[in-house]
C-alpha cells in the first residue's frame, strides 16, 4: 500500500523540475512545456488528496485545471506564433522590446 | 512476494520524473513533446493507481491527444529545425536558479514531512469516486457555476488565438 | 489471477491473429471491387483466383530493403510507424463481438478488456493515431512528407470533434460509456417490430459519424495525407520495407475497427435478434453473436470500400469547411435536439 506522501514528494519534484525547466530553458515552446509539467504535478496532488480524502472535490478540481490549460496553451502557442513572426524566434532572451 | 501494487508504482514514478527531466534537458523541441507525452501517460498510469479512471482517460485525451498535437502542429508550422541551435549556456543566473528551485523543493519536502498526518485510504470508495457518474453528477450539481464559466473561458481562448494568430487584422 | 492472466493473453493472441488475417483479406477484397468498378480484372495469378495475392505483396514488403533517408530522424523515423500500428491495433481491445461464452467450464466474455469506460478509451486512442503520422512526416525531413503530416494532423483534430459529438448523442440514448451495454440497449424493438439500433435513433449522428470516420482513418474521400498527385505519397513518401508495410497494416487495421466501432454503436452491434425463435441458447447463441457482428463489420467495410472508388477525393479547402461548418455545427444541433427529446421525455 502506498501511502500519501510518496505520491505528494513524487509531485513535488516534478514540480520542481518544471521550474528548473522555466527559469532556466530560454526555448519559449519548452518553457511553455515546463509550465505544462508543473500543472500536471499539482493535478497529481489534487487527485492524490481526493483519493486518500474520499472527496470529489479534488477530481472537480483537475478537471477544470485541464480545461484552463487547454485555453493557456492555444493562447500561449498563437502568442509565440505571433512572435515568431515578428522576430524569427523563439529565444526569450532576444524578445526584450519592453525592456528599457 | 513483491507487491505488485509498489512495483507499478515505483516503474510509473521512476517514468513519470525520467521524463519530466528528459522534456527540460532536450535540444530538440519535438523530443521534449515527446517526453511530455510519455510523462503524461506515466500520470495517466499514476491517477489509475488512484482509482481516478475519469481523470486519467481526460488526461491522454485533453492532454496527450489535443495539446500537445497542438504543440507539435506549431512547432512543425514554425519549422523550428535551426532553432535547436538555440545554445543553452551554463550561467552563474542559471545556476542560482537551479539552486533556488532545489531550496523550493526541500521546503516542500520539509513541510510534508512535519505535517501529513497518516490517511487510510478507502479504496473502495475512491473507486467510487473516480467514476464517470460520481464525477458528472458532482460537476452538474455543485459546481454547475464553475462549470459554465470554463465555457466562457474556452470561447474567450478560441477568440485570442485567432485573434493573435491572424496574419492581418482587418 | 494466473488464470485471468492466461486468458487475456489468449483473447489477446486470438485477436492479433484475426485481424492480420482479415487486413490481408481486406487487401484483395479492396483490389477486386476496385477492379470490377473500373471493369477490370484485378489480381487473379497467385493461388485461387488471386486469394494468394495479398499474402504475396506481405512476403515483398518483408523482404525489401530499409531505407532511411540521411537527414531523417532516425529514432522518430523508426517509432513513427510503430505508434500507428499499435494504437490501430489496441482500439480493438473493447470491442465486444459477442456475449458471453462457456469454454472449459468457465464464462468468457468476448472482449479483450472489459472497461466501463469503453467509449472514452476509444476516443483517447484515435486522438493518439495522429502522433504516428505527424512524426512519420516530420521525421523524414522531405517537404512532401511535412505537408502530408501537417494536414493530417489538421484532419484529424478537426473531424475528432464532430465525432466525438456525434458520440454523446448515442451516450445520451443508451445512457452508459460501457460499449456492452450500449449493444445490449439495442437490442430491444421499436414499435414496428424493427431493432431499437442506434442508426434508427440518431440517423443524424449516425451520419456525421460515418463521415467523421472517413476522414479518421484517412480513406478516400479524405486521403488528403496521401494524396498521390500533389504530395507523391505523403507522410510515408520516404518509407519502405517493412516499416511502409506496418502503415499500409495499420491504415487497413484502423478501417476494420472504424467499422466495428460503427457497427458496435449504431447497427446493433453483436446483438442476435431472433435468439428465442431459433430456441438458441449458451455457445450455439455466442457463435451466432459472434456471425452476426462479422456480418454486418464485413458488410460496412465493402460499403467504405466502394465508397472509395466512387467518390472523387476532396480539396483541402473544402476538406475544412466540411469538418468545421458543416459537420461540428449539424452534430451539435442533434446533440442539442436529442438532449431536448430526452429531457422532455423525462419530464412528463
Amino acid at each position: 500500500m502506498i501511502d500519501l506522501n510518496s505520491y505528494l514528494i513524487l509531485s513535488a519534484s516534478v514540480f520542481v523540475l518544471g521550474v528548473i525547466g522555466v527559469v532556466t530553458r530560454r526555448n519559449a515552446i519548452i518553457v511553455f512545456m515546463s509550465i505544462e509539467l508543473m500543472l500536471n504535478s499539482v493535478n497529481l496532488t489534487l487527485v492524490a488528496f481526493s483519493s486518500f480524502l474520499g472527496d470529489a472535490t479534488g477530481q472537480i478540481l483537475v478537471f477544470f485545471v485541464m480545461t484552463i490549460a487547454a485555453a493557456e496553451a492555444a493562447v500561449g502557442l498563437a502568442i509565440v506564433i505571433a512572435l515568431f513572426r515578428n522576430k524569427q524566434t523563439v529565444n526569450i532572451d532576444e524578445i526584450n522590446i519592453l525592456k528599457w | 512476494m513483491v507487491n505488485i501494487e509498489v512495483v507499478l508504482f515505483v516503474v510509473l514514478a521512476v517514468l513519470f520524473v525520467g521524463s519530466g527531466i528528459m522534456v527540460i534537458t532536450r535540444r530538440s523541441p519535438v523530443l521534449a513533446v515527446l517526453y511530455l507525452i510519455l510523462n503524461f501517460f506515466a500520470l495517466a498510469g499514476l491517477y489509475l493507481t488512484l482509482q481516478a479512471q475519469f481523470i486519467a482517460v481526460i488526461q491522454i485525451i485533453v492532454y496527450a491527444g489535443a495539446i500537445m498535437v497542438l504543440f507539435l502542429f506549431v512547432i512543425m508550422l514554425l519549422n523550428l529545425k535551426d532553432e535547436e541551435k538555440l545554445i543553452e549556456k551554463i550561467t552563474a543566473r542559471k545556476v542560482l536558479a537551479v539552486g533556488l528551485s532545489a531550496a523550493v523543493m526541500f521546503e516542500i519536502l520539509y513541510i510534508i514531512w512535519i505535517s501529513t498526518p497518516g490517511i487510510e485510504r478507502d479504496v473502495a470508495k475512491a473507486e467510487e469516486l473516480g467514476r464517470v457518474e460520481a464525477i458528472g453528477k458532482a460537476l452538474f450539481s455543485d459546481f454547475l457555476f464553475p462549470f459554465e464559466v470554463t465555457s466562457v473561458v474556452l470561447i474567450v481562448a478560441i477568440v485570442g488565438a485567432v485573434i493573435l494568430a491572424k496574419k492581418k487584422l482587418d | 489471477m494466473f488464470e485471468t492472466a492466461i486468458i487475456a493473453g489468449a483473447k489477446i493472441v486470438l485477436t492479433l491473429i484475426t485481424l492480420l488475417t482479415l487486413v490481408v483479406l481486406t487487401v484483395y477484397t479492396e483490389r477486386r471491387v476496385s477492379a470490377f468498378v473500373q471493369d477490370r480484372v484485378g489480381p487473379n495469378r497467385v493461388g485461387p483466383k488471386g486469394l494468394l495475392q495479398a499474402v504475396a505483396d506481405v512476403v515483398k514488403l518483408l523482404m525489401k530493403e530499409d531505407i532511411v533517408p540521411k537527414n531523417a530522424n532516425k529514432p522518430i523515423h523508426d517509432l513513427a510507424p510503430m505508434i500507428s500500428i499499435g494504437v490501430a491495433m489496441s482500439t480493438f481491445a473493447v470491442i465486444p463481438i459477442g456475449s458471453t461464452m462457456t469454454l472449459f467450464g468457465r464464462q468468457i466474455d468476448m472482449m479483450i478488456a472489459d472497461v466501463n469506460i469503453g467509449i472514452l478509451y476509444i476516443l483517447a486512442l484515435t486522438s493518439m493515431g495522429v502522433y504516428g503520422i505527424t512524426l512519420a512526416g516530420w521525421s523524414s525531413n522531405n517537404k512532401y512528407s511535412l505537408l502530408g503530416g501537417l494536414r493530417s494532423s489538421a484532419q484529424l483534430i478537426s473531424y475528432e470533434l464532430s465525432m466525438g459529438v456525434s458520440i454523446i448523442g448515442v451516450l445520451l440514448i443508451s445512457g452508459s460509456l460501457e460499449l456492452d451495454e450500449i449493444v445490449g440497449k439495442q437490442a430491444a424493438t421499436l414499435w414496428g417490430g424493427i431493432p431499437a439500433w442506434n442508426v434508427f435513433l440518431q440517423p443524424v449522428a449516425f451520419v456525421t459519424f460515418v463521415v467523421a470516420a472517413f476522414a479518421e482513418t484517412n480513406r478516400l474521400p479524405f486521403d488528403l495525407p496521401e494524396a498521390e498527385p500533389e504530395l507523391v505519397g505523403g507522410y510515408h513518401t520516404e518509407y519502405s520495407g517493412l516499416k511502409f508495410g506496418l502503415f499500409m497494416l495499420s491504415e487497413y487495421v484502423n478501417m476494420i475497427v472504424a467499422s466495428a466501432i460503427i457497427v458496435t454503436l449504431f447497427l446493433g452491434g453483436y446483438a442476435f435478434p431472433w435468439g428465442e425463435q431459433f430456441g438458441l441458447s449458451g455457445n450455439s447463441l455466442a457463435v451466432a453473436e459472434v456471425l452476426t457482428f462479422c456480418v454486418k463489420t464485413g458488410l460496412v467495410m465493402f460499403f467504405i470500400i466502394m465508397i472509395r472508388w466512387t467518390l472523387p477525393r476532396f480539396r483541402y479547402d473544402q476538406l475544412m469547411r466540411l469538418g468545421w461548418k458543416v459537420m461540428l455545427p449539424i452534430a451539435l444541433a442533434n446533440l442539442v435536439v436529442t438532449a431536448s427529446i430526452l429531457a422532455l421525455m423525462n419530464w412528463a
